[in-house]
């Protein structure tokens, strides 16, 4: 009887009651749409690079190291001579190693010299290789294989020529016109910054800038692709490598060491701690975010009960035929406790409803747009967390008018002054 | 019913109440209606009907004397021993607008067994027999209740003030949205009803010609002392 007198009652108010759950459905789908968008963001950052053990580049902050390096963000501040290089990767407990160098991009994407191990060992997520979707490797010194959105974006295919430009900005005024490049592969969305790279060969990198100095084309000194493919490619250096080891028990023995090499001055990083203190730089906008839809909810909830409350006045009635008709005074707080919960519970199903929709409508777009991979599963501990929290504070917020019920049965007896 | 017969239906001694804020105060001296005895109460507005009807009804509780229903102690019980009280020994009818406009007739008149804790299947099958002797047919059963005219509405009040087979049945001007006709209708079968379930009604009303239908009267004016707000 109780929950057929909370039901037809919020029916026969279903006016306003229809506006409250829209507002509630609104507000909630906000809240756990941002926090499954935070959640599946952070998955997504964290697990931009996995499997490596060490980011080794020039002395600098790690931050910096790890955001050019992986993110393809800002520039290195020097660079690591190949010597070195071939050094410190002779080293008993490195396994594999990946030299990156940077510098130059295409159309607002970096370019990434690298060489075939960068295909072989490089993981992201949960250790997942990188796929060509297209194409194989490259091969020759003038291929290149792109990542998934600039070949989207761009829309190149396979065997298309691409020119390569002189820094990293948008617009650039130096481009390497005279060595043209050619699409050898494509690789399948990673939802990394992979995505957002075209990557050439490590000698590549060299040739294009054998003929030049100091960041422009040297006056009267012009050498053709077919030229430079005589010379000798090897490169004099690179921005930075990443290492895998064989037992990541001796991580910080190496890093110590590389942190303490002589001849040059490095920096190795461990790709895990860096990512954790750059997602707490961040997470400072994503709590503001988080707060923003806290208050969001929260006004919405304030607004039921500034409905609930005006219509206790309309309810008196009501409340008094309740009270006549035997109803202890708790009986009406009861009956105003469930219809908050009722319309809240309602609205709860109907905000996860709408967040899975617009998240399966939205889904392409982040990921081609943003390079944001969100998952549809929205429930998971910190939902259910979120769930109990929203009924809770509806109920306690429900104290109110139904205090007001409680004390108004008390003291208008059975008639009501109207 | 498993009382005695010899227990009043309602007994009160020395009853004296009065606001906190002074000025006005209501005092009766002696009363007892013995079980199936009907009284009407006359009195204007402001006269204290409906104070009488709240210490009546166990809401409001007597600055003191003696307030029995039923042979329970109305004066000393708890506020929600006297709400338990009142879902099981007293039905209420008001003037007008007695149904929850969202429920159905039905529903409406087995909210008072629901309060009184009484078995669904039972107050079911009883509610039936009530409304139909009431003169409310089975098509109006499932019609929401403010979709009846106000006659049919006041008829399925006393149904529910009926149902729990009360002691005890308040009146307070149930027929004064009638006409005429309607409102002698209203008192026979009322008075019938309650007569066939062995119930006292407390009738409030300034209609004088309503008093044919009652063996005792109670006039307010007499009882109220003091300034007369209003």
């Amino acid at each position: 009887m109780l929950m057929k007198l909370a039901r037809l009652s919020l029916w026969n108010r279903r006016g306003t009651v229809l506006m409250t759950w829209l507002s509630l459905t609104i507000s909630i789908a906000l809240l756990l749409g941002i926090d499954h968008l935070r959640t599946e963001a952070k998955n997504s950052f964290t697990s931009t690079v996995s499997g490596t053990d060490l980011i080794v580049g020039a002395r600098s902050g790690q931050l910096n190291l790890l955001l050019y390096s992986v993110f393809r963000i800002g520039n290195a501040t020097a660079n690591i001579s190949w010597p070195t290089y071939q050094r410190i990767i002779k080293h008993p407990q490195i396994s594999w190693s990946i030299p990156i160098s940077l510098g130059d991009s295409h159309r607002g994407y970096r370019v990434m010299g690298t060489n075939g191990d960068y295909f072989n060992h490089y993981r992201y997520a949960n250790s997942q290789p990188l796929v060509l979707a297209q194409g194989k490797a490259f091969d020759g010194v003038f291929d290149t294989v792109l990542g998934a959105e600039v070949a989207v974006k761009l829309g190149y295919k396979l065997g298309e020529q691409i020119e390569l430009s002189h820094g990293v900005g948008a617009v650039s005024f130096s481009q390497h016109k005279d060595k043209p490049f050619t699409v050898a592969g494509i690789l399948a969305p990673t939802g990394t910054p992979v995505d957002q790279t075209v990557h050439v060969s490590l000698e590549a990198i060299e040739a294009i800038h054998l003929d030049w100095q100091q960041g422009a084309p040297m006056p009267g000194r012009q050498l053709s692709s077919d030229q430079v493919l005589a010379m000798d490619l090897t490169p004099k250096s690179i921005t930075a490598f990443m290492v895998g080891l064989k037992s990541r028990m001796a991580t910080f023995t190496l890093q110590r060491q590389i942190n303490e090499y002589k001849n040059e001055p490095l920096s190795a990083i461990l790709p895990g701690v860096a990512l954790a203190e750059l997602w707490q730089m961040l997470s400072m906008v994503e709590n503001l975010l988080l707060l923003i839809s806290l208050l969001v909810l929260l006004a919405a909830l304030v607004g039921m009960i500034t409905t609930l409350l005006a219509s206790m006045k309309e309810r008196q009635r009501e409340m008094a035929i309740l009270r006549a008709t035997g109803a202890h005074p708790w009986y009406l707080f009861v009956l105003i406790q469930l219809e908050v919960l009722l319309v809240t519970l309602l609205s709860m199903l109907s905000a996860a409803a709408l967040l899975l929709l617009s998240l399966y409508l939205l889904q392409d777009t982040l990921a081609a747009d943003f390079g944001l991979f969100i998952s549809l599963n929205i429930v998971k501990l910190t939902t259910l967390y979120w769930a109990a929290g929203i009924l809770l504070l509806s109920a306690l917020l429900a104290t109110l008018p139904g205090i007001l019920a409680y004390r108004k049965a008390l003291a208008d007896g059975l008639t009501v002054r109207l | 019913m498993t009382d005695k017969p010899k227990i009043p239906a309602i007994e009160l001694k020395q009853l004296l109440f009065y606001y906190q804020s002074g000025g006005w105060q209501l005092h009766l001296p002696q009363l007892v209606l013995a079980r199936g005895q009907h009284l009407f109460v006359r009195g204007a507005s402001g006269s204290g009907k409906t104070t009488l009807l709240n210490l009546l009804c166990g809401i409001t509780r007597p600055a003191s004397g003696e307030l029995y229903v039923n042979g329970k102690p109305l004066h000393i019980l708890s506020s929600s021993a006297r709400d338990t009280l009142r879902a099981k020994y007293i039905g209420v009818v008001f003037q007008q607008l007695n149904l929850i406009p969202y429920l159905s007739v039905l529903d409406n008149t087995l909210l008072s067994s629901h309060f009184a804790g009484q078995s669904k299947t039972e107050a079911l099958s009883r509610a039936k027999t009530l409304l139909q002797r009431l003169g409310l047919q089975q098509d109006l059963w499932h019609k929401a209740a403010n979709q009846l005219s106000v006659g049919q509405q006041q008829r399925v009040a006393i149904a529910r003030a009926l149902l729990p087979k009360p002691t005890l049945l308040i009146a307070d001007e149930p027929t004064s949205a009638l006409d005429s006709d309607n409102r002698d209708a209203f008192m026979r079968v009322m008075l019938a009803e309650a007569d066939a379930n062995g119930c006292t009604v407390i009738f409030v009303s300034h209609d004088q010609s309503l008093t044919q239908y009652f063996h005792t009267q109670l006039d307010m004016q007499q009882l109220a002392k003091g300034v007369q707000p209003c």
